[in-house]
């Protein structure tokens, strides 16, 4: 019997480098069924990072493993068991959310009517029954994050990777999205998110990278955060602040 | 300069449209200033010489012009002009509809008025622009060759231009009133589209029914339009009379347009604020569609497929755009039906023209499919191969075009198989090329920037349409049985062989 991969992301010195390294040799290692929150200040190479995770970017060099499939070797295997949802969700304006989730089962090869009770159920759960058969064009950007998510978990992804999925959300959305991902993650998937509301990475994540100039500074729970940064009891904005800071004068 | 006053205002707009022109004409890079100068230098020239070859034996037409002179220059100043309203209606539906910075002006303590004057102005000078920059060539080898009497069909264009920009601003808050912001949008682009085309259109099927002929100027200068048209001495005549150097007609022909269009700014401006602001406070429409039964179950290739044809037919604006190309097939199938079964000379007309329809059909959809992907993310993060994304798209636009032109083949294979079978090869062969083409120069866009997708490439563009041209005549000339139709085809290749050579996607390989 196959067993399962401890790691669901291993990441071995990852460059990538546009006009200025990005990401500079990052090494990272995440869990089967954590939920992991990675933190950095704007251009610190978070999100060149996770599009390089999704396959929508080539590293200069390094290695991406997804469940242990190499990503790089075979894009299209570690592409089956992941799932990307951007900061700006991109939805057509021309479908409505049931038949975007139909058409996001057809790319996954998904069984029809396995997909039609999960996108059922997606839609009940995250509050869009009364505008499932509307076209997605007069969406707020609450509704559209939710349709994009609903998109990314249809296909029962074992690793869901979010690029600030709660910008923009009022309290009642953003309340909806971290409740559906925090049961997807009982269930056993593995969740990896940037953002920016350190407080919901404080309160939800079980494990905290923080990276900046493109290299992960410093990774662990909030507590072993803490004991890193020689505080104690104090909260994930104060860490954060101070391991930016440090990493600015050692720069 | 004192701030708020109308010259500041003009500063700063005319800073705003020379940063746009500039950056559509380089595609964003600076570094192409250069460039463009000269490219715009060698295009001028160029088009002096073809209007050389089209006019100059016209230049000496005299003072005092018969009726069928008159009658061929307003048939042109009024095909020119149909455009210029086309184009007009377009500025105005946008100057409506942009966000940009309507909240700023808006939520200023500016007067509101003052600049909606100045951005009817600001249409009525564009529209004038692109008028002279098509027709300067042709007044210019006039002028020279026949008498700097003809520089007063510079006037004329300039009354034109007015003119429009005044009648645009009219038909579109017309339609507001009408039919409301909220449909308003889509209704104005369309109707600027048909507005555009149908004039030109019409002319051609009026000259196909009654001549058998598809020359517009044939159907102009004949004795049916003659008879159907006032006296040398009507006023009708005034602004051709202008064109020709009359300048008692130039001076009251500006003096009806520039009246027409301080009317219109008068009228407008004040409410133009009200519009836009009305039209910034509309949702977009809330569709409902037919419940899915379920989902079915399909390969990625086929959802790829499918989703292009559902966001194609429920686009309106992008279906009407794309099909304004089907539209200018409708004289040739007035041809076909004039002449059907019998003469088989006719149909070799029509194959060309169908050849060149499909092959620029096919690089509207191959742009919408390949380029203008929406969801691009989502596309590139499924489980299929880059390659199998693409068959999926190529078969898309290859789909669309087939049931588009399937009809016309089917009717001509009644009259000649062969000549159906040339056209069915030409509409292929220029179709693939478009869509390659497209393909070669693909650029992450959104669908929304399809009117402006040729400035992202020019390369592309005119790659697209000499492709289309070359496999268009090369049809032609195999329907009409010529062995140039090898050296034709041969063209073609060469076409699409340098275009692949210089496009990005080689460099990228």
């Amino acid at each position: 019997m196959d067993s399962e991969p401890a790691a669901a992301l291993e990441i071995s010195a990852l460059v990538k480098t546009f006009d200025r390294p990005a990401v500079d040799g990052l090494d990272l290692s995440v869990k089967a069924g954590e939920f992991y929150c990675l933190l950095g200040p704007n251009g610190a190479g978070k999100t060149t990072t996770l599009r390089m995770v999704a396959g929508l970017l080539r590293p200069d060099s390094g290695g991406i493993s997804i469940f242990g499939i190499d990503a790089l070797r075979d894009p299209v295997g570690a592409k089956r068991v992941t799932a990307w949802v951007s900061d700006e969700p991109m939805i057509y304006d021309k479908l409505t959310p049931f038949e975007y989730l139909e058409f996001v089962a057809g790319l996954w090869s998904i069984d029809s009517a396995e997909a039609d009770a999960r996108a059922r159920d997606l839609i009940g759960w995250l509050g869009l029954e009364p505008h499932a058969h509307e076209r997605c064009g007069g969406f707020s950007k609450g509704m559209r994050q939710k349709v994009a998510l609903a998109g990314a978990l249809v296909h029962d992804p074992k690793l869901i990777i979010l690029d600030e999925p709660l910008t923009g959300l009022d309290a009642g959305s953003a309340r909806i999205v971290k409740d559906v991902l925090l049961q997807r993650v009982r269930k056993g998937m593995t969740v990896i998110m940037t953002t920016h509301i350190l407080e919901v990475a404080e309160r939800m994540a079980e494990r905290i990278g923080v990276i900046d100039r493109g290299r992960l500074i410093a990774n662990g729970t909030l507590d072993e955060l803490r004991r890193r940064a020689g505080r104690e009891g104090t909260t994930l904005e104060e860490i954060f602040l101070q391991l930016v800071a440090e990493q600015e004068q050692a720069a | 300069m004192q701030p708020a006053t109308i010259p500041w205002f003009v500063r700063h707009e005319l800073a705003l449209a020379w940063r746009d022109w500039f950056s559509m004409m380089t595609a964003g890079k600076p570094g192409r200033g250069l460039i463009v100068a000269v490219s715009l230098l060698l295009l001028a020239g160029f088009l002096h010489l073809l209007a050389y070859g089209m006019v100059a034996s016209y230049a000496g037409v005299g003072d005092n012009p018969d009726k069928t002179t008159l009658v061929v220059i307003t048939g042109c100043a009024l095909l020119s002009w149909s455009l210029m309203l086309s184009q007009a209606m377009e500025s105005v539906t946008r100057a409506f509809y942009a966000r940009a910075d309507l909240d700023l002006i808006l939520s200023s303590p500016a007067p509101s008025r003052r600049i909606f004057a100045l951005r009817i102005g600001a249409i009525a000078v564009s529209t004038v622009l692109l008028a002279v920059m098509v027709t300067g060539p042709v007044i210019n080898v006039l002028a020279i060759s026949g008498g700097v009497r003809w520089l007063s069909a510079y006037g004329v264009v300039v009354a034109m231009g007015a003119t429009a920009a005044a009648l645009a601003v009219a038909l579109t808050v017309a339609l507001f009133r009408l039919i409301g912001p909220q449909r308003t949008r889509l209704i104005a682009q369309i109707v600027a589209a048909i507005v555009g085309a149908i004039f030109v259109i019409g002319v051609q099927a009026a000259a196909i029914v009654f001549y058998g002929s598809i020359s517009r100027i044939a159907f102009l200068s004949s004795d049916i339009v003659a008879s159907l048209t006032p006296d040398t001495d009507s006023l009708v005549w005034l602004p051709a009379r202008a064109a020709l150097g009359d300048q008692a007609a130039l001076a009251i022909t500006m003096m009806f347009s520039f009246a027409l269009l301080s009317t219109a700014i008068a009228v407008f401006s004040t409410r133009f604020g009200d519009h836009a602001t009305a039209a910034a406070g509309i949702a977009e429409t809330r569709v409902r569609q037919r419940r899915l039964d379920g989902f079915r179950t399909v390969s990625p290739r086929k959802a790829l497929r499918h989703k292009e044809w559902a966001l194609l037919r429920r686009d309106p604006w992008l279906v009407s755009q794309t099909l304004m190309q089907i539209f200018y097939l409708l004289p040739p199938a007035l041809l076909l039906w004039r002449n059907f079964g019998d003469e088989t000379g006719a149909l070799t007309i029509l194959v060309p023209v169908t050849v060149m329809a499909a092959g620029q059909l096919s690089g509207g959809l191959a742009w919408l499919a390949v380029s203008g992907e929406d969801a691009p993310d989502l596309v590139r993060t499924a489980p299929i191969s880059p390659r199998a994304i693409l068959v999926a798209k190529i078969e898309a636009v290859l789909g669309a075009v087939a049931m588009v032109m399937a009809p016309l083949i089917i009717a001509i294979s009644f009259a000649s198989l062969q000549i159906a079978l040339v056209a069915m090869l030409g509409i292929a062969a220029a179709a693939a090329s478009a869509t390659a083409i497209q393909l070669w120069f693909r650029a992450q866009a959104r669908r929304s920037m399809f009117r402006r997708r040729q400035t992202s490439s020019r390369v592309a563009t005119f790659a697209e349409a000499f492709s289309s041209i070359t496999w268009a005549a090369t049809s032609g000339m195999l329907a009409a049985g010529s062995v140039f139709a090898l050296a034709g085809a041969f063209a073609a290749a060469i076409i699409l062989f340098l275009t692949w050579t210089i496009s990005p996607s080689r460099d990228a390989e």
